[in-house]
């Protein structure tokens, strides 16, 4: 076997330009699959934090009347008094140690107009002091932050005040909706513009104060939900089981992004034809490169059947060749794929407005993220795939006629 | 006691519709010990006959035994076995593996019949002393003359102890100095050790080392017995 391997070496050393292309076939495959798996998850754990931070948070109490997209500001569509659902969590220890923050927050359809411009959009009353308030505090471009007692004041995604061409201290109109199924509109001044580097979301929604919006909507003191932030996602579940109540419905962030789950997993499925195309192409190159070998050494071949090297043996040193091959090209394709990762984990990957909007929401960058399972996996299924293609070749040399093999046909 | 034993041995080969009879029912016997050369001109059928004897081929008819073993009704990887074992080859285009040094391409078979490192060793500075290339052993095939190269293959040759080694044209790519030196270090072999020799030659100059002369003409022997100077060995 150690004979087999050195052999095996120094024939793929005859040829080093080649052998080295190979090699760096394999290489450039890997780090291309490393990459793109690196960028898939960085897309699902990106869209799903996202998703988390700005629309669902880990855990809703919503009413149990509650349409899901509808924005019905019907109180029996709302919850009611949320501050002393609040109060109740905050004062039951075992919760509290759980929940970062529980925050009311109340949506309303609205459009805006400033000038000849109309746009639709979501209004978000939020309590400017809570925490759950950091991805816009953060994210502020121009101005600053919601104040409690400010009732003319909203924050804008800059996004959106591109397209309307406002700046902080303009002024805008709101049509707001209201419970009673009117429609109340009001002048706001802009006090701030955000950005949450999502798009979608940055270009549809208003920020007002929870108390302006529901009197504007004449909700009183309801709320849409009661947006909950947990220290560890994983408790989702244990905290959501631990909250009842008459009235109202608990969901986790796992019920409210079912979609963005159920495209995770559609995801993973798909990009394994990805990695096998992929993978195909480097494979043609092996093989390209060990047929190559067998032709120019078809008489070497046949010396060695002359001396008593039985086909399982010539199968052997042809494998051998592949798996030196390939151990190099994965070891340089995981280096060089590593760095690319490093790299989009670091800059991350522009995908700009990619204009998906509801559910699922998607940062303007990707971050790449490569994860230990992720490298082993594809990197067994990259010398697999090596293994099995080089398998023709080594198998075409081992069936050589010994005879015809030194007469080199 | 008989090495090799060929009885009514036909080959037949295909190319195309063409059908070629390379061997049109043979008959022969090698003995231990024998320095036989087969001689005849190009296309007389001593290679393929040279094939046969070494398990590299199959008869198309008849029947072929070494060491009593019928090849015939053996798998290919018997057949290698029985390669590795019992017969060693020297072939005209010196047939070294470029890749290794003159000690590895003698320890090869050594290898491949599983001898253990401190045999092979004593084995393969014997072979490279008894063909006087003691300071070629780390030399790869490419840094060595034809000669020497062509020594080098005789070493692998007899590295296992075969029963029988079999040489096709060995001295034809070499000049006649190198020549007559390989024939010489294969006749000295034969007589030290008794391992039988059998060589296909067209080269007169390389006649007179055989014992025994086949002459072969259009698939057939015409003369079983010559002794390399035209005459029969049992007319003597």
């Amino acid at each position: 076997m150690l004979q087999q391997f050195k052999l095996a070496f120094r024939n793929l050393n005859r040829n080093r330009r080649r052998s080295i292309l190979s090699g760096l076939a394999i290489s450039l495959g890997l780090a291309l699959i490393l990459l793109i798996a690196a960028i898939t998850r960085g897309e699902m754990v990106g869209s799903i934090a996202k998703t988390i931070q700005l629309s669902s948070g880990h855990i809703q109490i919503r009413s149990s009347e509650y349409i899901e997209g509808k924005s019905s500001l019907k109180w029996s569509d709302l919850v009611a008094d949320p501050q002393s659902i609040i109060n109740t969590l905050e004062g039951s220890s075992p919760l509290n140690d759980l929940i970062q923050v529980a925050t009311p927050r109340l949506n309303a359809s609205a459009v805006v107009s400033s000038g000849n411009d109309s746009i639709g959009v979501q209004l978000l009353g939020v309590d400017p002091s809570s925490t759950a308030n950091q991805p816009f505090v953060e994210g502020i471009t121009a101005g600053s932050f919601l104040n409690q007692d400010d009732g003319n004041g909203i924050v804008i995604g800059q996004l959106l005040a591109d397209k309307l061409q406002i700046n902080t201290g303009d002024s805008l109109n709101l049509l707001v909706n209201t419970s009673n199924g009117d429609v109340s509109e009001q002048k706001f001044t802009v006090r701030g513009l955000y950005t949450t580097r999502t798009p979608s979301y940055d270009e549809s929604t208003i920020l007002m104060t929870l108390d302006k919006v529901q009197t504007i909507t004449s909700t009183q003191d309801h709320a849409t939900s009661i947006f909950i932030l947990l220290n560890n996602r994983e408790d989702a579940d244990m905290v959501a089981s631990a909250i009842s109540g008459a009235g109202y419905e608990v969901l986790t962030w796992k019920d409210m992004n079912q979609l963005l789950l159920d495209t995770e997993e559609l995801a993973n499925s798909f990009m394994i034809i990805i990695y096998l195309i992929v993978l195909a192409i480097t494979a043609t190159v092996i093989v390209n490169t060990l047929i190559m070998s067998v032709f120019e050494r078809t008489r070497e071949i046949g010396i060695l059947a002359a001396v008593g090297m039985k086909g399982r043996q010539i199968l052997g040193l042809f494998l051998a060749e592949a798996s030196i091959l390939a151990v190099g090209g994965i070891a340089f394709g995981l280096a060089l794929g590593w760095l690319v990762c490093q790299y989009f984990a670091k800059f991350g990957f522009a995908i700009g407005d990619m204009g998906i909007n509801g559910e699922m929401l998607l940062g303007d960058r990707i971050y790449a993220i490569l994860t230990g399972g992720d490298t082993l996996y594809l990197t067994i299924l990259a010398f697999i795939v090596t293994m099995i293609a080089s398998l023709y070749p080594a198998i075409l040399a081992a069936r050589l006629e010994p005879v015809d093999a030194l007469h080199g046909k | 006691m008989i090495v090799a034993n060929v009885e009514n041995v036909v080959r037949t080969f295909h190319v195309g519709e063409t059908e070629t009879k390379a061997l049109r029912g043979i008959s022969l016997s090698i003995e231990s010990g024998e320095f036989t050369a087969l001689v005849g001109p190009s296309g007389s059928g001593k290679t393929t006959l040279l094939q046969l004897l070494g398990c590299l081929d199959l008869p198309t008819e008849g029947v072929v035994t070494i060491n009593g073993k019928d090849i015939t009704r053996m798998s290919r990887n018997q057949r290698a076995d029985l390669r590795k074992n019992n017969l060693g080859f020297i072939f005209q285009f010196f047939a070294l593996i470029p890749t290794l040094t003159a000690y590895e391409n003698i320890e090869l078979p050594l290898l491949l019949k599983g001898v253990g490192p401190a045999e092979r060793k004593e084995r393969v500075q014997y072979l490279l002393n008894a063909v006087d290339l003691t300071d070629h052993a780390n030399h790869r095939p490419d840094q060595m003359s034809g000669g020497q190269q062509q020594r080098v293959a005789a070493a692998r040759a007899l590295s296992t102890n075969p029963a029988l080694i079999l040489a096709d044209e060995p001295t034809a790519n070499l000049d006649t100095a190198n020549g007559q030196q390989v024939m010489e270090i294969m006749a000295n072999l034969n007589k030290e050790t008794g391992v039988t020799f059998v060589f296909a030659t067209h080269d007169p100059r390389v006649f007179k080392y055989a014992k025994r002369v086949i002459t072969m003409r259009d698939g057939q022997i015409v003369e079983p017995n010559g002794n390399g100077n035209g005459t029969n060995n049992k007319k003597k």
